[in-house]
């Protein structure tokens, strides 16, 4: 199954803000293969495996600290599944 | 400003917090037993071995709950004080976009607030502290959203009619039936069939198409209270969408024997929610007079490409196959606007929101994104509808329609494949007869007729006589509380020339 799950789509849905700016330009630096689509009101985010968010690159873009339970402010939507939130590194994937 | 590379040491990392202040809380009852304690959570057949399996990917303690979701309100409320104070509500696209608002104020929060009295239920019955601990979550999400919604939508009830009776026309009037009966029904299944109803098939499957599309709308049509309320709601989602992802999961896991309950309670509630949605399908495509996208296009992306090509490609590890009925769903994707809205527009003189037929512009985005249902659907309906217009009349249908019995929509639903023959299935249970508007409803009747027997319809109710008695439309609308100006055209009622008002452009009085 390994094949099938690498090739699968996963994203994530953001609120489109000036707040989530840094987050929006932390995904796309550590995700090579992004795709991004604009909506009225948010961006969606997407890719094929998995999407990964890193503490460290939001608040290099930041400035500031930032949890990754801040996500929690700027999601409007997923698919796929959280296969990991930690501290430091937020992975959205199929498991199977 | 750069961060400095040493940050203060957490005592605890994220996960050993999670699991020291909800699953470490835990304790195994001695002075009775465990089934005294958690009477409801074996009567369905699903088997569990082993709760402490149950996770949570989103590690949130009450202290980190509460502290995200009292920035989530701040946020909100600042923004519904600045549209408010700014006359927010003269900068939409158009008053008639409001009716898209007042379905959803009507249909909606009142059963935000059923799952949170479901869901507090489950924090208290679930036996596991991992499944009681998102359950709360949940709830408080829940009454949240009740409450953000209200608030938001209580602005616009100053300055437009059918917003004004929404808590007493929710259990009334007919349409309202749909979403009404959906809840009830979920929650009055057991503890696990309302996950995978509400946790699984609705949040996880089909609330994106609610929700992401439908707020983005909002935005488009100027309606920024909505937009932030619903984004606002739609964060928590995330989480409840976890939930019923982990509920499908963790049944599977438990125990083989569980699968092929929960694929059936997936098969079922998939098309009940589907149903349930349709009304949607009508208010993006119809209501809202700036287009996001079209009901077909968030179908394909949202249910097509995340559930049936990502999610349930995942789920056949378990044995889990997508739902029942869902062909059916992806070849309707062309005509079900054409139809919801179809019936909304003949019966919206006994509705609390108005309708109107399709302007040149509007008919212009159908005729683009459904090439080929549209000029149908423009001939058989629309031309004769604004024949009877030309003609200083307006259809409205004097009777009262068939109503399928399970998910209460009025009959205008067609044969798959055949957007002009009328679908009608039948069932007879105990000499009587039942009708249903797709395989999808029957098949869900069939499996339980002793419940869906019971179905409150509402035209059913009405030649009774147990909404406002014999008098025809003027008791029943009486029954309901609608006011003279909540329904029918939308093209000269209060909210129209209201708006030209607003934007001085009213006629000159005679």
């Amino acid at each position: 199954m390994t094949a099938a799950t690498g090739a699968r789509p996963v994203g994530i849905d953001l609120q489109e803000n000036e707040e989530n700016r840094a987050l929006v330009e932390a995904i796309e630096a550590d995700n090579p293969d992004l795709n991004i689509r604009h909506m009225p009101g948010m961006i969606r985010l997407t890719t094929n495996g998995k999407l990964v968010i890193n503490q460290s690159s939001v608040e290099d873009r930041l400035g500031r600290p930032w949890e990754t339970h801040e996500l929690q402010l700027a999601i409007i939507s997923y698919f796929g599944e959280f296969v990991e939130w930690d501290d430091d590194v937020i992975v959205i994937a199929w498991q199977h | 400003m750069t961060v400095s590379p040493e940050k203060p040491a957490r005592k605890l990392s994220m996960k050993q917090r999670y699991t020291a202040l909800t699953h470490d809380l835990d304790w195994t009852p001695t002075y009775v037993t465990e089934e005294e304690v958690f009477p409801f959570t074996t009567f369905e057949g699903i088997k569990v071995h082993d709760w402490s399996k149950w996770e949570d990917p989103f590690r949130l303690t009450v202290e980190a709950y509460n502290k995200y979701q009292a920035e989530k309100d701040r946020r909100l409320y600042a923004v519904l004080d600045g549209f408010a104070q700014s006359q927010g509500q003269t900068g939409l696209t158009d008053a008639r976009y409001m009716n898209a608002m007042k379905i959803f104020l009507q249909g909606i929060p009142v059963h935000e607030y059923n799952a949170h009295r479901n869901f507090a239920y489950l924090a208290r019955y679930a036996n596991g502290p991992g499944a009681r601990f998102a359950a709360l979550c949940q709830s408080m999400d829940e009454l949240r959203h009740a409450q953000t919604e209200i608030h938001t939508l209580s602005h616009y009830n100053k300055f437009f009619d059918g917003m004004h009776d929404w808590h007493h026309w929710t259990d009334r009037v007919w349409y309202l039936s749909v979403p009404k009966s959906f809840f009830e029904d979920a929650m009055t299944a057991g503890p696990f069939e309302w996950l995978i109803a509400i946790g699984f098939s609705f949040e996880y499957l089909l609330t994106n198409l609610l929700f992401v599309p439908f707020m983005s709308g909002a935005s488009f049509n100027g309606d920024l209270p909505t937009m932030t309320f619903g984004f606002s709601a739609q964060s928590d989602e995330s989480r409840h969408m976890t939930l019923g992802l982990e509920a499908i999961k963790f049944m599977c896991e438990q125990d083989e024997d569980n699968v092929p309950i929960v694929q059936e309670w997936l098969d079922k509630w998939f098309w009940r929610g589907y149903r349930l949605i349709a009304l949607v399908a009508g208010m993006m495509d119809y209501m809202h007079p700036k287009h996001v996208m079209s009901w077909k296009e968030a179908f394909e992306l949202y249910f097509e490409e995340q559930m049936l090509n990502g999610l349930f490609k995942d789920l056949e590890y378990y044995g889990i196959k997508p739902p029942r009925h869902v062909q059916w769903a992806i070849d309707e994707k062309e005509i079900l606007s054409h139809q919801v809205y179809w019936v909304l527009y003949q019966f919206s003189h006994a509705a609390a929101f108005s309708t109107t037929i399709p302007n040149a512009e509007d008919q212009a985005w159908l005729e683009e994104n459904y090439p080929e249902t549209w000029p149908v659907f423009k001939k058989v309906a629309w031309d004769k509808a604004q024949k009877v217009m030309d003609n200083g009349g307006r259809y409205f249908n004097p009777g009262l329609p068939q109503l399928c019995t399970v998910c209460q929509i009025p009959m205008g639903f067609t044969e798959p494949g055949d957007p002009l023959t009328q679908c009608q299935r039948q069932s007879v249970y105990e000499g009587e007869r039942y009708d249903f508007c797709s395989d999808g409803c029957q098949w869900i009747f069939d499996r339980e007729p002793v419940k869906y027997r019971q179905s409150w319809l509402p035209v059913h109710q009405i030649f009774q006589g147990n909404c406002g008695g014999p008098g025809g439309l003027p008791a029943v609308a009486a029954w309901y509380k609608l006011g003279p100006n909540d329904g029918a055209e939308y093209l000269g009622s209060n909210d129209h020339k209201n708006w030209l008002a607003w934007h001085g452009q009213a006629p000159k009085e005679a």
